[in-house]
């Protein structure tokens, strides 16, 4: 039932143009985006570390670290980190690419999030295995409000 | 936003060979998500920094997409491991012809 209805004002919006006007994100994007991510592979959950704070007060800056366990070697390294926000008009956040060279998987860097949301982080392995971590947030004063 | 703009790079300027450097870079840049408004209800276009490349020697070592969910003024903090004594250049490119760089030099014993 939930999902008919679902289906029904999804389609209603995109047939009056709504959904490209609202700067609203879904967890199906998010998803879409992933999977596009993985092709036909899975993601197996462990290795990804996403460390963002739980509660949230201005989502226009927060301090998002992620870290993969991987020694980093030129057989065994991790070849690239895509952040994906589930609540965000645009489900990708960032995406970064790694070389052995980077010694370790461990990044930092400063995000917006315009909703209380799941965060996941998806781990390419050189052996073209993927890995997935996630955080879940509260976010008092969200992004892309401000005039 | 003009075509180019404040960067800056921490980094140590010397490192022992096999070490991991931290390298942190922020960049100036409104980072225009284009789903804000003015007031009159107009849709602001979207500005953002798109790709950051840094390359050590001329090798690329780490590469960034960036997308309109970063903050603004971009900070990234990653690492590399000191290998020879050279010259780390960091390039940033994005919309309307955004582009900028900027080079550290690194000694390794």
């Amino acid at each position: 039932m939930t999902m008919k209805r679902r289906t029904f004002v999804l389609s209603a919006g995109a047939a009056s143009g709504l959904t490209s006007l609202n700067a609203l994100g879904t967890v199906a994007d998010a998803t879409q985006v992933i999977d596009k991510i993985l092709g036909q592979q899975k993601a197996s959950v462990g290795r990804v570390t996403l460390a963002i704070p739980p509660l949230v007060e201005n989502g226009n800056l927060v301090t998002m670290k992620v870290s993969v366990v991987s020694p980093m070697t030129q057989t065994d390294h991790v070849q690239a980190i895509h952040i994906v926000a589930e609540g965000n008009p645009l489900p990708n956040v960032v995406s970064f690419y790694l070389s052995p060279r980077a010694g370790r998987a461990a990044i930092t860097t400063r995000i917006r999030l315009s909703d209380s949301q799941r965060v996941r982080a998806i781990a390419q392995m050189s052996d073209g295995s993927f890995w997935q971590g996630e955080a879940v947030m509260l976010v008092t004063l969200a992004s892309c409000t401000e005039v | 936003m003009s075509k180019t703009s404040r960067t800056l790079v921490t980094m140590p300027t010397s490192a022992k060979k096999g070490d991991m450097v931290e390298i942190r870079i922020i960049v100036q840049h409104d980072m225009e998500t284009g789903f804000r408004h003015t007031e009159t209800g107009q849709r602001v276009p979207r500005d953002i920094i798109r790709d950051f490349r840094c390359t050590y020697n001329g090798v690329e070592v780490f590469r960034a997409e960036l997308h309109p969910a970063m903050g603004a003024n971009p900070m990234i903090i990653f690492s590399t491991v000191a290998t020879e004594s050279g010259t780390l250049e960091f390039k940033w490119s994005g919309d309307n012809g955004y582009a900028s760089s900027i080079t550290s030099k690194l000694a390794v014993t």
